[in-house]
């Protein structure tokens, strides 16, 4: 009999406890809680109150070494492909084209001083697929290709989330094609020629292969 | 019907207002609650609700659509009127519409009795009291209605555990508002109210008049709880457990009416527990001295204020709870209702009755 009597009592006393832990909750709504991490030295001196942060207004923000999105700086891309090989959900996609000799000076040089001899028309990455893994920006010889700290960057429709890097259009595309074919049609025929008259008397003049310059200064900023 | 000459001033003055054969103004006085259950259930309920909630759970709720949030009811009643109205195709058809008809009906006809104000009742009953608690039994049928005809196993045992919880708890409600009634001597709502108005302001309250009249006012409301099946006697509709108990197949616009129902009853047992108790439409404010702050806060205007604020409150202190508490199990329910509410209700109506004779 006296327990059914505490057991009321109990009830009755702890209900008006958690009551009152809510309603004080209640009335600390006016506060903001900090947003201070574990490893803060405030962390257990935040005052009560509201906890909530209203993403997008007001975000932590990412760490700037954040491996996020992917950016490829074009201009020193040299066609090398390794991030291609690299990836593991091959989410890279890329064509080159050789150049031609008169066009090197036109493809120009990495900012590290290397000579570009591949044009490069298509550099596609699909972001979606990408899982921030950084294998392909440690293997890139130029460092061209590296994750930005931008982590918030959904788009409504998810085409749009396949970025182009690539700096040449369709048709320059072409173009540089047709000339890199019509060079390679002339170098053989004047091999054809050469070998046809100097079959009997000399050998063929071995044509020197064009080969990357070993000056290659890794490590640029 | 009602003795003193200034009473339903409003409300008589609608009853007789027709034009030609249509009784235009009774009309008006039976949309009036209506259109104050929608405006209060869509501020006050749904976003009030949310609101408070979220700042009690450290939060912030609604802060989108609108300004802080306020056009979010809004937004989710343009939502469910888009829905698609599904009625699952082995479910009895008949009960499965009706069933939220019922509840709405049963929950919105308590309306007819609630005074808002000196100048305005519904119907001025002499039996006012017994008529809104018995009324609110219909609901009864339609949750009945609603967790058969879904022909789900799930709504099915809500229904079931809500029809007992109902049922169960209206005996220690009744015998609670019989002391209120006791108290005043007469079962009509105005009369009652107008018993605790005076000069004194909150002085005059049954609550405040006597020592007993705490018991019964605390049983009334914990069986009001149950009755509306707000936590933490949520088990009808348990979220982590019943999926949404018996209203689980209810999508878009029937969804939403068993919705408004639920606020609609809310507010109802809290103003039926202001008028039994706290005063109705009576002003708390006391005349003191010269400054006659009691006259100046009566009136029909102000009567629908207080008598709104005092609903406004106890539907707080409703919220309050429910996100207080845990759930009851359905056997603590029934112990709770049985074995400790319904003898201390016995125990205060014999208390009562003492007071009243020796008074």
């Amino acid at each position: 009999m006296s327990e059914y009597f505490s057991n009321i009592k109990t009830g009755a006393t702890t209900i008006a406890t958690g009551m009152g832990i809510t309603l004080k909750h209640f009335f600390n709504a006016v506060k903001r809680k900090g947003d201070a991490g574990i490893d803060d030295a405030d962390y257990f001196r935040q005052v009560d109150g509201l906890c909530t942060l209203q993403y997008p207004k007001e975000a932590i923000p990412t760490p700037p070494h954040g491996r996020y999105r992917l950016y490829v700086n074009i201009d020193d891309c040299i066609g090398c492909c390794q991030c291609e090989r690299a990836c593991p959900v091959e989410c890279i996609t890329i064509e080159t084209i050789k150049t031609t000799a008169d066009d090197l000076a036109v493809c120009g040089k990495t900012a590290g001083g290397q000579q570009k001899r591949m044009w490069v028309p298509v550099f596609d990455i699909d972001t979606a697929k990408c899982m921030t893994c950084g294998i392909c920006q440690s293997v890139c010889p130029t460092d061209c290709i590296y994750h930005t700290p931008v982590a918030d960057f959904s788009e409504f429709n998810v085409k749009n989330m396949l970025y182009h890097f690539g700096n040449l259009s369709k048709i320059e595309a072409e173009a540089k094609k047709k000339k890199l074919a019509e060079q390679q049609a002339q170098a053989a025929k004047e091999k054809a020629a050469a070998g046809a008259a100097g079959a009997p008397a000399a050998k063929p003049a071995p044509r020197p292969a064009p080969k990357p310059a070993p000056q290659q200064k890794e490590g640029e900023a | 019907m009602s003795s003193s000459p200034s009473l339903n001033t409003w409300s008589d003055a609608l009853s007789g207002f027709s034009i030609g054969w249509f009784p235009l103004g009774l009309v008006i006085v039976a949309v009036i609650p209506l259109v104050f259950i929608a405006l209060y259930a869509l501020t006050y309920g749904v976003y009030g609700e949310r609101k408070i909630s979220a700042f009690m759970q450290d939060r912030l709720g609604p802060m989108e659509v609108g300004f802080w949030g306020i056009l979010q009811t809004l937004a989710d009643i343009l939502k469910l009127l888009q829905k698609e109205d599904i009625v699952p195709t082995a479910a009895d058809k008949f009960l499965f519409v009706i069933g939220p008809g019922i509840l709405f009906v049963g929950s919105f006809l308590a309306f007819a009795v609630l005074p808002f104000g000196p100048a305005f009742i519904g119907a001025d009953l002499n039996v006012g009291l017994f008529y809104a608690v018995g009324i609110v039994a219909i609901e009864v049928v339609g949750i009945l209605a609603a967790g058969w005809g879904s022909n789900n196993k799930w709504a099915l045992y809500g229904a079931v555990r809500s029809v007992a919880q109902i049922v169960s708890y209206e005996i220690p409600a009744s015998i609670a508002l019989l002391c209120a009634a006791m108290l005043a001597g007469t079962l009509s709502m105005q009369q009652i109210t107008v018993m605790q108005t005076g000069p004194g302001g909150f002085m005059h309250w049954f609550l405040f008049n006597n020592p007993i009249a705490w018991l019964p006012f605390l049983i009334y409301f914990i069986s009001s709880l149950a009755e509306t099946n707000r936590a933490p006697f949520d088990i009808p509709e348990a979220e982590s457990e019943l999926v949404a108990g018996y209203f689980t197949e209810y999508s878009g616009m029937k969804f939403a009416v068993i919705f408004l129902a639920e606020y609609g009853s809310m507010f109802m047992v809290s103003a039926v527990l202001a008028v039994a108790f706290l005063g109705g439409w009576a002003s708390p404010l006391p005349n003191i001295g010269g400054l006659h702050l009691n006259d100046m806060t009566s009136g029909p205007a102000w009567g629908a204020f207080w008598i709104i604020m005092k609903g406004f409150f106890f539907i707080f202190v409703q919220m309050w709870l429910r996100w207080t508490l845990p759930r009851l199990r359905v056997d603590q329910l029934m112990y709770l209702c049985w074995k400790v509410l319904t003898p201390f209700a016995l125990i205060a109506f014999v208390l009562t009755a003492v007071w009243e004779i020796y008074r």
